[in-house]
């Protein structure tokens, strides 16, 4: 029997990870990174002479024409939020294979290491809801959202990528599990349909892997209410979490969290700041001309 | 759309070791022997410091009772991969041997096993610090991808193995596709293809060799993983 070298046996497990293209446009260039579902590779498309980036995933698909009919809908979500899958299809050892545009930046992860403001957070996190929200708006759910999945921008600008294992609504259910853990809502876990409230799941997820665990009341409420375990007790959508993160910045009551009248008081006033102390100011004045009238 | 984590070609060994068909018994102990008997001989010889004649009776009277006694039979998926269980058998069955200070008389009940061979690639082991256990796990690789070499070169073209041989087998790393059209006569777009085609086949190889040497999808996904990156 042949004999390997150690060298021999390094190069054999790197060549058979590789992704096959045989058969495709494109040229392999480098590894990008390897998540739980898949590698992401740098390749160059030959035809259109440039570089996109590639994921080549561990399942194996047998039904190549449902997937271009999910990649056609998944590919018609214009917004400047997404990363378009560009082409999706099989390599020839049997993986599902996407490419889509490559987008260099920070990943939501890396970016979170630094320290940030709460408001800055949930400004970029309410973006990132928006961005979903246009998807589930077209009736596709992405399945897999998670920190690594998002790259944010210097400007506030924030990408959600990997739409390639996005499910459109209508297709027949494929029974698989798909997403990943800590970011999974439950019913994925249990290898049910995910809907738009699993998507909300993963972005509660998202705010919890972002904020940490202590937060304001409402605030905790709309984290909670994103990520109750029964997916009737969340929000609908990514639109209506993202609508609370909005009203929470803007100083608003939040659907999430009914407050007692000290709260809402608390809040008026750190909402009205200015009025409150022109009305305190008056009465302070008043009170001294009274005081004065009277001596 | 139907999705399968990997295609399932070839049945597992090890649930064939337990059936009722003794042909179909012999066959799956034939694989199991031909993926394992080396790691196990180097991990006596190298990993315990067994002298050679101590390892190579531990190795046959292993596999020979191991057959004959059916205890691989007894492996239970739920607590170990069969990798880990294989060596603590292994370890077992050599803390038998040396209490007992007895040796499996030569002859009957042997299997037919190349220790020189095995010698021979002890000889090459360039000396690292690593536990028994990494030991074992690192010749368990080398062993599968040996076996999927040799199924290559009988499932391919000459031309496609020469060139799979040449380009990723042989440590000299020099070599371009353009010295290889030269060297077999072909065109580079034909090395190309042919290295593509022998590394497809030895992918799809080593995945079917992993489905015979485990005994259930989880184990699989995992032995995968261990030594393609892939899975879960």
């Amino acid at each position: 029997m042949t004999w390997l070298s150690d060298d021999a046996v390094a190069r054999l497990r790197d060549v058979t990870e590789l992704p096959d293209l045989s058969g495709t446009r494109y040229e392999l260039v480098r590894e990008l990174g390897r998540g739980g579902m898949g590698v992401v590779y740098e390749v160059r498309d030959r035809e259109l002479g440039r570089a996109v980036a590639l994921k080549a995933c561990d399942i194996v698909v047998s039904d190549a024409d449902r997937l271009r009919r999910e990649a056609k809908i998944v590919a018609r979500l214009e917004h400047p939020g997404i990363v378009p899958v560009h082409d999706v299809g099989v390599l020839p050892d049997g993986r599902l294979y996407y490419t889509m545009k490559l987008v260099r930046g920070a990943r939501l992860d890396a970016w979170a290491r630094e320290p940030r403001g709460r408001t800055d957070v949930l400004r970029l996190f309410a973006r990132v809801c928006e961005a979903v929200a246009f998807a589930h708006a077209n009736g596709v759910v992405h399945r897999d959202l998670k920190p690594e999945n998002i790259m944010a921008g210097e400007y506030g600008a924030v990408l959600v990528m990997d739409w390639g294992i996005a499910h459109a609504a209508g297709e027949p259910f494929q029974r698989a599990i798909v997403g990943t853990a800590g970011y999974m809502a439950p019913e994925q876990t249990r290898g049910e349909e995910a809907d738009a409230r699993s998507d909300v799941y993963s972005l509660g997820a998202i705010l919890r892997f972002l904020l940490g665990e202590r937060l304001p009341r409402a605030l905790e409420a709309i984290r909670a209410r994103a990520m109750a375990a029964e997916r009737d007790r969340r929000y609908g959508n990514a639109r209506e979490l993202g609508e609370d993160i909005l009203r929470f910045l803007d100083g608003e009551p939040v659907s999430a969290y009914r407050e007692n009248v000290f709260e809402r008081a608390g809040r008026w006033l750190r909402r009205h700041q200015v009025l409150a102390a022109m009305v305190l100011a008056y009465l302070i004045m008043r009170a001294i001309l009274l005081l004065w009238m009277n001596r | 759309m139907s999705i399968a984590p990997f295609p399932t070609t070839r049945r597992s060994v090890i649930v064939a070791l337990s059936s009722v068909d003794v042909a179909e018994r012999a066959r799956a102990f034939d694989t199991l022997l031909a993926c394992y008997w080396k790691p196990l001989y180097k991990y006596a010889r190298v990993a315990f410091r067994r002298t050679r004649e101590d390892a190579e009776d531990l190795t046959q009277s292993f596999f020979v009772r191991a057959f004959e006694k059916e205890s691989l039979a007894s492996y239970d998926a739920a607590k170990a991969s069969f990798r880990t269980f294989l060596r603590l058998l292994f370890d077992r069955h050599a803390a038998n041997e040396w209490k007992a200070g007895q040796r499996l008389k030569r002859g009957g009940g042997e299997v037919h096993l190349d220790f020189d061979a095995a010698e021979v690639e002890i000889g090459r082991d360039i000396a690292t610090s690593i536990t028994p256990e990494e030991y074992f796990q690192r010749e368990w690789v080398r062993s599968v991808f040996a076996l999927a070499v040799e199924r290559l070169r009988a499932r391919c073209s000459e031309t496609q193995f020469a060139v799979f041989e040449a380009y990723d087998l042989d440590d000299d790393r020099a070599v371009s596709y353009r010295e290889l059209a030269q060297r077999f006569g072909i065109s580079e777009t034909k090395v190309t293809n042919d290295l593509a085609a022998a590394r497809r086949r030895f992918r799809e190889i080593v995945l079917d060799a992993l489905r015979e040497v485990t005994a259930t999808e989880q184990e699989f996904r995992a032995e995968a993983r261990s030594l393609l990156g892939v899975a879960q």
